[in-house]
C-alpha cells in the first residue's frame, strides 16, 4: 500500500520536550514538510496514510494544488478528507473523490509510468534502497509481518519512490533479510538487469534523523540532517558506513503555513506526536 | 419470474463453501469485508480452506486463528490500522494452532490474477515484481521473456477460487448487485470464481437495480446465493450504510496478543452467537446507531431515458 497503516514503519524517536518547544515543531511534522516537498506540481501521487496523507495535503495546500492523489482501493483523490482517516477505506475517503474505481484502474497508471511518486514505509531498509515489509529480525528471532500490500508495485514501478521511517541501526541495515519491494538491489544497472522501468526507483528517505539519497551508482548517502542532529549521530544509528553528501545541508524547517495545514488536518497530533 | 436465490447464510455456507475450497473474501480491501460470511465458516467447522484476497483486514487473522485454514494467498494480512495479526503470527511462527502455507503477493499481482482467471487466460503479464523476493519464493509468478519485445516480464498465474463472497450494498433476489465506493478487486473477483455469494444490506426489487445499470457490477447470473445480511460487514465499513468501527479493530489486537486470549474473543464474537442477529445484539444498537450515516450524500440520478 502506498506508506500505510500497514508497516509498522512509525514509531518516531520522541525527542525532549523542551527542545519540540524550542523548535516549534515535532519530528514528524518536519518529516511531513520533506516528505511534502518530494511533491511536484501536477503530479500524480500514490499517497498511503499517515504521514504521507498528511504530506500530500500539505503539498497540495501550497506549492501542488494540481496533484492528484491515488489510493490502491481505486481512489482517486484531490481534496482533503473531512476526518482524519484510519484507512484508505474509510467512507470520508470516498465521498467527494475525484473517482472511485476498481484496483487495476490505478495499477494501470502505475505500470505506464504514469505515476511520479509513491510514498513507502519498511520494517528494513538497506544501503540501496531494498524494502523489507515481510520479515521481522528483532532479537535474533524472525518475525512474520504483514506483507507487501502495493509496495512491491509501487517500488518497482513509480518514478520516484520516498520511505519514511524511524532511524535505527536495526531498521537501517546493510542488507535487507527479505527484498519485498526492490530499490537499486546490489547498485547502478540492477535495476535495469531485473527488467523493471529505466525511469523507476528510490529517491529519498526520510528518516527521524535525516534525509538520504541515492547517488547514481544506486548507493544510499546522507543528503541533510534534521535541525539539532549531528551527522555522528546519523553514522551511530545507520547499520553500514554511510556515505555523507560533500554538499550536506540541514533538513529545511517546517514553513509556518504548512505547520498551519498539519495541525488544522490533525488538530490532537494523532499521527505527529 | 426466476426463482430466488436468498437463502440464510447458515444455507449458503453449508451448501456452497465445503472444507477444502478455495475462498475470496475482503474483495473491496477495508471496505465491506464479509464479517459474518466468515464467522459463519468459522462456525460451521470448515477445514483446510485456503483463503484468497489482496488483505481483508482482521477477517484472515480470525480464520486463521479458529483453524479453517491450511493455506493464505494474499498481498497483506494484519490489522490495517492498529498493526500484525497475532494468530497470523502465530501461524505461521509457531504453527499455532495448525501450520499454513503462506503464498505472498503484491495487490498487483493479486488483481491481475484474478483478472487472468476473469478473462479466461491461463495468465498475465506484468513489470510488477521484478527483482523482488515475491517473485522468487512465489510459484505463481514466473518470469519470462517477452514474445513481442525484447523484455523480461512476469507472468502471473490465473487464479480460479472456488467460491468469492462479496458483499454489497443492495441485490435484488437473483444476485444482480449494486456496489459503489472502493471497488477493489471485487468485479474480477466475482467473475473469476466459479460460484459467487452475495451478501447485501438490503435487498430490493429488480427494477431498482435496473435503474441504474452501470452500478450493477454483478450479473445475477453468476450468483449462487443471496443472503440479506445487514450490518454484516461489522466492522468494516460500508459507504453509505455505516462506518469503520476503528475501536473494534483496537480492542481486537489487545484481545488477541496470547493465543488463549484469542479463544476468549472468538468464543464471545463468534462460537457462542448463533448468527449476525445476535452478533449485532452484543455489539448493541446505541453502537449500530453511532456508526450509521449522520449525513447522506445521494448521488444526482443519471437520465437512462430515450
Amino acid at each position: 500500500m502506498g506508506f500505510s497503516e500497514r508497516e509498522h514503519g512509525l514509531i518516531v524517536t520522541v525527542r525532549s520536550e523542551e527542545e519540540v518547544a524550542s523548535r516549534g515543531y515535532t519530528f514528524s511534522e518536519l518529516m511531513v514538510a520533506a516528505a511534502a516537498r518530494e511533491i511536484g506540481d501536477g503530479e500524480l501521487v500514490f499517497v498511503g496514510m499517515r504521514l504521507p496523507m498528511l504530506a500530500f495535503l500539505v503539498a497540495r495546500r501550497t506549492h501542488a494544488p494540481r496533484a492528484v492523489g491515488l489510493f490502491e482501493n481505486g481512489v482517486v483523490r484531490e481534496t482533503p478528507s473531512l476526518e482524519l482517516l484510519y484507512t484508505m477505506g474509510d467512507p470520508p475517503n470516498l465521498l467527494r473523490a475525484t473517482q472511485c474505481g476498481q484496483m487495476l484502474d490505478v495499477m494501470s497508471l502505475l505500470q505506464q509510468g504514469r505515476v511520479n511518486v509513491g510514498f513507502l514505509g519498511a520494517a528494513e531498509v538497506d544501503r540501496f534502497g531494498n524494502l523489507n515489509t515481510t520479515w521481522g529480525f528483532r532479537n535474533k528471532e524472525k518475525q512474520r509481518l504483514p506483507g507487501s500490500g502495493g509496495a512491491c508495485d509501487i517500488a518497482c514501478l513509480a518514478q520516484r519512490t520516498v520511505v519514511l521511517l524511524a532511524h535505527d541501526r536495526s531498521r537501517l541495515t546493510e542488507r535487507v533479510g527479505h527484498i519485498t519491494s526492490p530499490g537499486y538491489g546490489t547498485g547502478k544497472s540492477w535495476r535495469r538487469a531485473q527488467g523493471l522501468p529505466a525511469n523507476s526507483g528510490p529517491s529519498a528517505v526520510i528518516t527521524t534523523l535525516g534525509v538520504i539519497r541515492f547517488g547514481e551508482d544506486g548507493e544510499a548517502y546522507l543528503a541533510s540532517v534534521h535541525p539539532g542532529v549531528s551527522v555522528e549521530e546519523v553514522l551511530a544509528n545507520t547499520g553500514w558506513t554511510l556515505r555523507v553528501s560533500g554538499e550536506l545541508v540541514e533538513t529545511l524547517p517546517p514553513r509556518e503555513e504548512a505547520l498551519t495545514v498539519m495541525r488544522e488536518l490533525d488538530p490532537n497530533h494523532f499521527w505527529t506526536r | 419470474m426466476a426463482e430466488s436465490k436468498l437463502m440464510t447464510m447458515r444455507d449458503a455456507i453449508a451448501r456452497h463453501v465445503p472444507s477444502g475450497s478455495m475462498v475470496l473474501l475482503g474483495a473491496q480491501l477495508e471496505q465491506m469485508i464479509p464479517f459474518a460470511a466468515g464467522h459463519e465458516l468459522i462456525r460451521q467447522g470448515r477445514r483446510d480452506l485456503t483463503v484468497v484476497g489482496p488483505i481483508s483486514d482482521i477477517l484472515f487473522d480470525q480464520m486463521i486463528g479458529a483453524g479453517c485454514v491450511s493455506r493464505v494467498m494474499a498481498a497483506w494480512v494484519g490489522n490495517v490500522s492498529a498493526g500484525v495479526g497475532y494468530c497470523f503470527r502465530r501461524a505461521v511462527e509457531q504453527a499455532v494452532p495448525r501450520k499454513i502455507e503462506v503464498v505472498d503477493y503484491s495487490n498487483f499481482t493479486m488483481a491481475l490474477a484474478l483478472h487472468a482467471a476473469a478473462l479466461g487466460v491461463p495468465f498475465l503479464p506484468t513489470y510488477a515484481t521484478l527483482g523482488s523476493d515475491l517473485l522468487k519464493k512465489n510459484g505463481n509468478l514466473r518470469e519470462f521473456s517477452s514474445p513481442v519485445s525484447e523484455e523480461k516480464l512476469v507472468a502471473v498465474r490465473a487464479l480460479r477460487p472456488d467460491v468469492a463472497i462479496l458483499h454489497v450494498q443492495r441485490a435484488d433476489a437473483q444476485g444482480n448487485a449494486h456496489i459503489w465506493g472502493s471497488l477493489g478487486v471485487a468485479v474480477d473477483g466475482g467473475r473469476a470464481a466459479r460460484k459467487m455469494i452475495i451478501v447485501a444490506e438490503e435487498i430490493v426489487e429488480p427494477s431498482v437495480i435496473s435503474s441504474d445499470p452501470n452500478r450493477t457490477l454483478v450479473p445475477g447470473f453468476l450468483v449462487e446465493a443471496v443472503v440479506h445480511e445487514p450490518g454484516g460487514a461489522h466492522p468494516s465499513p460500508v459507504q453509505g450504510y455505516y462506518g469503520r468501527d476503528h475501536a473494534f479493530f483496537a480492542r481486537y489486537h489487545e484481545q488477541t496478543r496470547r493465543a488463549e486470549d484469542f479463544e476468549d474473543w472468538l468464543a464471545r464474537w463468534v462460537m457462542r452467537v448463533s448468527d449476525r442477529s445476535e452478533y449485532l445484539k452484543q455489539i448493541g444498537e446505541a453502537q449500530m446507531q453511532s456508526l450509521g450515516v449522520k449525513d447522506h450524500a445521494y448521488t444526482v440520478p443519471a437520465d437512462f431515458g430515450y
